[in-house]
């Protein structure tokens, strides 16, 4: 576009954080690769190993094979359940806000409160939290006769991660839902009373159709972060009992640090990657099809 | 100054949105690019801005090549449908904004922003907000703003079709004396007839992304040279007759015989379509000779000092322009009879044939 | 529903209003007929679509009642309201077709399935949207859509009053005359109250039966077209309604003369004595005075337009501007010309109100 300033000087403040992200990330990212195509038994001797790692990583039959295929079940499994809660109670709650008023600036504050806390602040929050002797949510449950154990029922460890994403995150959906329904102009309200509509109806025809974008970007984004979950798990239960929250970020961890299991954990990191990549791409497709799709 | 448009045409993808447009624009004049929406008045506006860049074709400013140019370059203002004006700056803050970027000395900033109030009847408001203001002096403020940066081109994009009518009316006498005295290139871009007729100059009709027809603003109207042209610069909306005319006879398509008559009879045989404007008609209750059209009355609409009577003839629904109040009820029969030292007739390929003759006055 | 009766509705968005100025509408009195169709003509900010809303429900009334026939209804909910409204731009529905659109009120009050599609049938035939039916609405023009939203009011039977909110604003010059006329046709077939707002002044002549002109939140003068076209009431509506709007001119008048800057002018009626240090003017549209060769007034000439069909002399009579109608065959003006005007539509004006005259 034209209109933009085309200043070539610019491209120069850019070239600190380029050699920043270039030491910190792309030279890593390449000892990765390096890593996932050969083999090493210590002190810089390297084989080369082709793509064996990625073959031994995507056969369920193998150890390794099957170990990924559980943490990427448990991190879709985890990834969907959260966005099953977080985004119709993002928009619900979006919907229960008032549209004008001096209520709105204190209640968007306050909701955004969670947002802007450390992740592993958060961990740590909930792990006291949750604890039976000393936590007010563990010690309620276990008082109502619930039981309630995070380090060693798989069930309440999950319970418990999945609440903790959707306290920290709702407020994001919620953010995202109310700017998109400010943007819709009243005369559609005034238009749908005067024909009768019910609020589900309102709903249904008005505001959904309208949220589509922010919902995409919402939906996008949320992916991405429960998909790439690392830390809250990690304070909380440690990835455990045994490996019912060991996300794939997690094993990735262990394997790479916890068995310095290197070739195999550069594939898996890299498959990882490709992943989330994918996932993006899909959902950039679709934004711009609807964006098409309404100009047409 | 003259500001060239040569050859100049863009496409988004493999889509044409203007092509093949030359003009040449003289310093001072008031230049009107009329035509229905989705014409490509606003893209060419933005190409004559710099905004964008066209795909094929040379722009040129007093012989030096702009192409490539960006905006912030070239002496050019825009004004805009929406009033734009920086809302957090007072009206004295956007009228000197252009001066402040340029680097005028402050003494020069004041003078030259009174100035432009004085011309826009501002001076009373230079203190408040843009949210303050009413319609038109937001749009004033914005054209004061244009004013005062003395470009070369001042672009106006439909500048008040966001206005109440009667407002319209006064912004639309005031805008050619406020750059007069500049001497700056103005275009304004516009949808209706009436407004071109108004402010005179010299109008560019487009259509689809074509130049159909550049002129003096009455000499465009009085003789439109293609059917596109005739069809844009008419409100109400132009008349249509399709016809084949042999030796002195019409033919009409539901097969009725006319006499060939005015203008249509120095006419060479062929298929033709006639347009004539509503103040071309004369409707009474019995017409006796001429080109006369049996109809039924469909609605009346009266506007104050004149009619307009939509007839349905059988072969389309025309809208005539009577003087006076008349009140014809819907279903009412009437015969429309078609002056036809008034009519245009245009070829199959849109162009003008046939034309009456017009005693241009003063 | 017989008629709508505004019982001094005021309205001041502020709650209790203190003064004059406070109020957005000033009390208002007026009994809307079934079956007309009424425009509410002014300036931005004139109160009109203040007024709208409040007859639609959107607004509640800080003052005074509304009924319909006999019923209190000023804090009725819109939806309740037997009222159809038709916003400045197109309200659809972006998911469904212009059918399922045009359905949509008749499925929220539960109607069986062969009376809505037989209904939607009738409504689109007369909107010209048959072709249309199942075509996605979105994807439709702005006068389409506008259409489709005229559509939805009309749809339910028990709706007995369409109003209208500058519903032209979108579209184009050349589709509004279609749109216009296709607005009265359905007026005709339906026999509906009408309520239109617009700034335009050729909507609301040619779309009404009566006019409401406003300004400043007061209603000026309510008169059919012609009335206030041949005799405005008010110098407010001789400028608002009449493009250009009428000429007023500072004058003296005694009996049955007018004199503007020295130059005597004829009346059509016999003026009592106005009292001095009040102003007086006379009004005559540009319809009405007509520049000639050599009878009449001397004026200057300083600007000549040409509007197709009519040209306009914007000429100085005196110290004073002035726009009269040039005649078809006059040709070849120079600078100096002479203006004659039509006694019977020249007005009298003392503090802009209009002094009824008598006549001999």
């Amino acid at each position: 576009m034209t209109d933009k300033p085309i200043n070539n000087r610019a491209w120069f403040f850019v070239l600190p954080v380029l050699g920043f992200v270039l030491f910190s990330s792309i030279i890593p990212a390449m000892t990765v690769v390096n890593y996932s195509i050969q083999d090493t038994m210590g002190a810089n001797n390297f084989f080369w190993n082709g793509d064996a790692w990625f073959r031994d990583l995507l056969n369920p039959s193998t150890e390794i094979g099957a170990r990924f295929n559980d943490a990427l079940f448990r991190t879709l499994a985890f990834s969907f359940t959260c966005l099953a809660i977080e985004v119709p109670l993002g928009i619900a709650m979006a919907l229960c806000l008032p549209r004008k008023g001096w209520a709105i600036g204190i209640a968007l504050v306050v909701m955004a409160l969670p947002l802007l806390i450390p992740f592993n602040v958060v961990g740590t929050i909930w792990q006291i939290f949750t604890r039976q002797d000393i936590g007010l949510f563990g010690a309620a449950l276990t008082g109502l006769g619930l039981h309630y154990n995070v380090t060693q029922d798989a069930i309440s460890a999950w319970i418990t991660i999945v609440v903790i994403d959707v306290w920290h995150w709702t407020p994001l959906v919620i953010l995202l839902s109310y700017a998109g329904l400010r943007a819709i102009p009243d005369a559609f309200y005034q238009a749908a009373r005067i024909d009768g509509a019910s609020r589900w109806a309102i709903f249904f025809n008005i505001e959904l159709p309208k949220l589509q974008k922010v919902l995409v970007i919402a939906v996008l984004l949320r992916f991405m972060q429960t998909f790439m979950i690392y830390t809250e798990p990690v304070v909380v239960t440690g990835g455990g009992p045994g490996s019912a929250t060991t996300f794939l970020s997690i094993d990735l961890v262990k394997i790479a640090l916890g068995q310095v299991d290197l070739g195999n954990a550069a594939a898996m990191s890299l498959v990882y990657y490709l992943i989330t990549l994918t996932v993006c791409w899909v959902f950039y497709t679709i934004m711009t099809q609807i964006e098409r799709r309404r100009d047409a | 100054m003259t500001f060239v448009l040569d050859h100049i045409g863009l496409s988004t993808g493999d889509m044409p949105v203007i092509t093949d447009v030359s003009l040449t624009l003289e310093k001072g004049t008031m230049n009107i690019l009329l035509g229905p929406t989705l014409s490509g008045k606003t893209t060419l506006m933005r190409l004559m801005a710099g905004l964008d860049e066209p795909t094929v074709g040379r722009i040129v400013s007093d012989g030096v090549d702009l192409t490539g140019v960006s905006v912030r370059r070239r002496s050019v203002a825009m004004v805009y449908q929406q009033f734009v004006n920086y809302p957090s700056l007072s009206v004295y803050e956007n009228i000197a904004s252009p001066l402040r970027v340029a680097g005028v000395p402050r003494a020069e900033v004041d003078a030259r922003v009174r100035e432009a109030a004085r011309f826009l009847r501002l001076e009373e408001l230079l203190q408040r907000l843009p949210g303050e203001l009413s319609g038109g002096q937001q749009q004033r403020t914005a054209i004061a703003r244009a004013l005062v940066k003395r470009a070369e081109l001042v672009l106006l994009d439909e500048p008040l079709a966001n206005l109440d009518y009667k407002l319209r009316e006064e912004l639309r006498e005031e805008l050619p004396k406020v750059f007069a005295q500049s001497g700056a290139i103005l275009v304004y871009a516009t949808t209706e007839p009436m407004e071109a007729l108004l402010l005179g100059g010299v109008t560019i009709t487009l259509h689809e992304g074509r130049v159909t027809q550049v002129g003096p603003t009455a000499l465009v109207y009085r003789r439109p040279d293609n059917i596109e042209t005739a069809r844009t610069f008419s409100d109400p909306p132009l008349n249509e007759l399709a016809i084949e005319k042999r030796g002195g006879l019409v033919t009409l398509d539901n097969g009725r015989q006319l006499p060939a008559a005015g203008a249509l009879s120095r006419l060479p045989d062929g298929v033709y379509r006639i347009g004539f404007r509503s103040d071309a008609v004369a409707i009474g209750e019995t017409q006796s000779s001429g080109l006369v059209f049996p109809g039924k009355v469909a609605v009346t609409e009266i506007s104050g000092s004149e009619s307009f009577v939509h007839v349905d003839v059988g072969l389309g629904i025309w809208v005539c322009l009577v003087t006076g109040v008349h009140d014809w009820q819907p279903g009412a029969t009437v015969d429309v009879r078609i002056d036809a030292t008034r009519v245009f007739a245009f070829d199959t390929g849109g162009k003008l044939v046939a034309v009456p003759h017009i005693a241009m006055t003063a | 529903m017989k008629q709508i009766t505004l019982d001094g509705i005021a309205h001041s968005y502020s709650g209790k209003a203190s003064s004059d100025s406070a109020y957005a509408l000033k009390p208002l009195h007026y009994v809307w007929e079934h079956g007309k169709a009424y425009a509410l003509l002014g300036p931005s900010g004139c109160g009109k679509t203040t007024l709208l809303n409040i007859i639609s429900g959107l607004v509640i009334p800080s003052e005074g009642r509304l009924l319909f026939d006999q019923t209190d209804v000023t804090h009725l909910a819109t939806e309740q309201r037997n009222i159809a409204q038709v916003f400045q731009f197109p309200v659809i529905y972006d998911t469904m077709t212009v059918a399922e659109n045009l359905a949509f009120p008749l499925k929220n009050r539960r109607l069986s399935k062969p009376v809505i599609n037989k209904r939607v049938a009738e409504i689109a035939e007369m909107l010209d949207l048959t072709r249309d039916l199942n075509r996605r609405a979105r994807g439709l023009t702005a006068d389409a859509k506008q259409k489709i939203s005229l559509g939805r009011g009309l749809v339910r039977a028990d709706v007995s009053a369409v109003l209208f909110d500058e519903p032209l604003t979108v579209i184009d010059p050349v589709l509004k005359w279609e749109l216009r006329s296709k607005l009265k046709a359905v007026h005709r077939a339906l026999d509906l109250l009408m309520i239109y707002v617009t700034h335009d002044q050729i909507e609301a002549l040619t779309f009404a039966d009566r006019v409401i002109v406003m300004n400043e939140g007061r209603a000026v003068q309510i008169g059919t077209p012609a009335e206030l076209f041949e005799c405005p009431e008010h110098t407010f509506v001789g400028y608002f309604i009449g493009s250009p709007g009428m000429n007023l001119l500072p004058a003296t008048v005694t009996g049955r003369h007018a004199v503007v800057d020295g130059n005597e002018i004829q009346l059509a009626a016999a003026y009592p004595d106005l009292p001095p240090n009040r102003r007086v003017q006379i009004g005559v549209r540009p319809d009405y005075a007509s520049l000639t060769r050599s009878v009449g007034l001397p004026v200057q000439i300083r600007r000549i337009a040409d509007l197709g069909r009519k040209r306009l002399a914007h000429v100085t009579l005196g110290r004073y501007p002035m726009v009269a109608t040039i005649p078809q065959d006059m040709s070849d003006i120079g600078e100096q010309a002479k203006v004659t005007f039509d006694a019977s539509h020249t007005h009298v004006y003392l503090d802009d109100v209009r002094v009824r005259g008598v006549a001999a």
